[in-house]
């Protein structure tokens, strides 16, 4: 998964979500926005079937 | 009072009292007093409840039959996000200090109260329970009871000094991804994550819903046994909580080994283990005659529990991070901003990926009844340290401390934290049960307690 420009996502999402974005805040949640995102990625390239459905919490 | 408690065990104190040998508020008055006197050095208490204690002990010592209280006397704390009436839940922060005082106590501290036991007060946490270090901005950190200049793991700190420390025999603290298991290793004392939906969370200050446990502390087995069973019960006050029978473990403890499997993680779990880690592992291991098992895909289990903690946190603090952002500790908020921002797509992956792997791990239950694995990677590092070795590469140590417990905690599954007394720091392992099965990693825990395999060390304080 390439990097995506993140410094521009994060201000969207930032004005986006109505979130304060203190430019001294930037590379620190940019840095843990990355590694999230690698995370993430080593979970969605895992190959599972379409059938696989989520683990919910709620039960009704 | 003719003996010391201060290091006796939550089951010595409650036949103690029972048998009129002493008085709960003897005990109580001894609890505060350490408590006085370590605190300073420690920083496990946030607020003492002390006549709140001294009222209940001395209701325990009015009480016409103590040996129906299986706690009678038995002082206990909690991590500061369990509600205790007439108190503000802060749960690490600064931003719940403005919360009006709880209106009643969580239903834990309810159900070990009604047992007997005396909460004697709050205990220090990382913010928000966003930590595994036992650190704290507001606070000040939680310091180590085997070496005051380390860290007690976070981020039920406050519950690992607090018990490693002699100031209280039992604390309860919560678990998302490692915070009972990752102090009970760096302060050498026992922990009990039970299995998600055992324990009822009302009434306690949440972090991630879909992955929060709470759970004890002891010095030993039968202590977290004992607490474990006075504090099960469905309620419907947790729309986690599981709606099934009291299963008590106390009784199956002294049943030994017998017929039962014991496997040991192998792989990722010894991937990036210190000598101490693997030394301790492999001591208990052999002492089983454990076989070695792989815990298929932990590295991808860790990697869908970190984005469902960072998303699912994200959510539960997102208006205060919109009107309170400088309140946070800047590493908490900086870690939920980014946790806002990640596509949901993302996180649907991981809770796809969570059933999948549940189903794999339950599998391996049908060849074994425990698995063993260590608890972290590396004994107590030192204040402030921000990064370690493992397997030669340098990594952050607040997020990496729960490298071996997340993978576990991400789909539900009992553990007992068990400590190794190493010298001069001990450290932890898991004793890994498939769900509902707490009795079973219970009762290894007891065997290899009774075999001296493992044991809380008592420090030099």
């Amino acid at each position: 998964m390439p990097s995506p420009p993140l410094d521009d996502f994060i201000a969207t999402a930032a004005a986006t979500l109505d979130l304060p974005l203190d430019p001294a805040w930037q590379a620190s949640i940019k840095a843990n926005l990355e590694v999230t995102l690698r995370h993430a990625a080593t979970v969605a390239e895992f190959p599972l079937p379409d059938e696989a459905e989520p683990a919910p919490v709620f039960r009704a | 009072m003719s003996k010391d408690f201060t290091w006796s065990t939550g089951s010595e104190i409650a036949a103690a009292v029972a048998a009129g040998e002493t008085t709960a508020l003897a005990v109580t008055e001894a609890a505060l007093a350490v408590i006085a006197a370590r605190n300073p050095t420690l920083n496990a208490f946030t607020a003492v409840t002390a006549e709140r204690a001294r009222a209940k002990a001395k209701a325990v010592d009015a009480s016409p039959d103590k040996t129906k209280l299986p706690l009678a006397g038995v002082p206990f704390a909690v991590k500061n996000l369990f509600d205790i009436e007439g108190l503000a839940t802060v749960a690490g922060s600064k931003i719940n200090r403005a919360h009006a005082p709880a209106k009643r106590d969580a239903e834990l501290i309810e159900r070990m109260e009604k047992a007997g036991a005396v909460l004697v007060g709050a205990l220090n946490m990382g913010e928000y329970a966003y930590d595994f270090t036992g650190e704290n901005v507001h606070d000040g950190p939680s310091r180590n009871p085997h070496d005051i200049t380390r860290m007690t793991g976070g981020s039920s700190g406050g519950s690992g000094g607090a018990v490693g420390g002699g100031l209280v025999p039992i604390a309860l603290g919560s678990d998302t991804n490692g915070s009972i298991r990752v102090p009970s290793s760096l302060c050498g004392i026992f922990g009990l994550k039970p299995t998600y939906g055992r324990l009822t969370r009302a009434r306690s200050f949440p972090f991630v819903g879909s992955l929060d446990h709470l759970g004890p502390f002891a010095r030993s087995v039968r202590d977290l046994s004992v607490s474990y069973d006075v504090m099960q019960g469905y309620d419907a006050d947790d729309a986690g909580c599981a709606d099934r029978p009291k299963e008590s473990a106390s009784p199956f403890l002294t049943r030994g080994l017998d017929g039962l499997r014991v496997a040991v993680a192998g792989g990722y779990f010894r991937k990036g283990a210190s000598p101490e880690a693997l030394s301790a592992l492999d001591g208990v291991a052999k002492a089983l005659n454990a076989r070695a098992v792989e815990i298929p895909e932990a590295h991808r289990a860790r990697a869908a529990a970190y984005v469902i903690t960072a998303t699912e946190g994200a959510a539960l603090h997102l208006e205060r991070l919109r009107k309170q952002a400088n309140d946070f500790d800047p590493a908490v908020r900086d870690r939920l901003i980014a946790g806002a921002m990640v596509p949901s797509t993302l996180v649907v992956k991981a809770q796809i990926f969570r059933r999948w792997y549940r189903d794999q791990v339950l599998a391996l239950f049908k060849d074994c009844d425990v698995i063993l694995a260590p608890s972290t990677p590396v004994t107590a590092p030192k204040l402030g340290q921000q990064t370690f070795m493992l397997d030669g590469v340098e990594m952050p140590v607040r997020p990496n401390m729960g490298l071996y417990t997340q993978p576990i905690s991400f789909i539900g599954l009992p553990v007992v934290a068990v400590p190794v007394a190493l010298k001069p720091l001990p450290i932890g392992l898991q004793i890994i049960a498939a769900p509902w099965r707490e009795e079973v990693a219970l009762r290894v825990a007891f065997a290899l307690e009774q075999m001296g395999a493992v044991s809380a060390p008592r420090p030099n304080l």
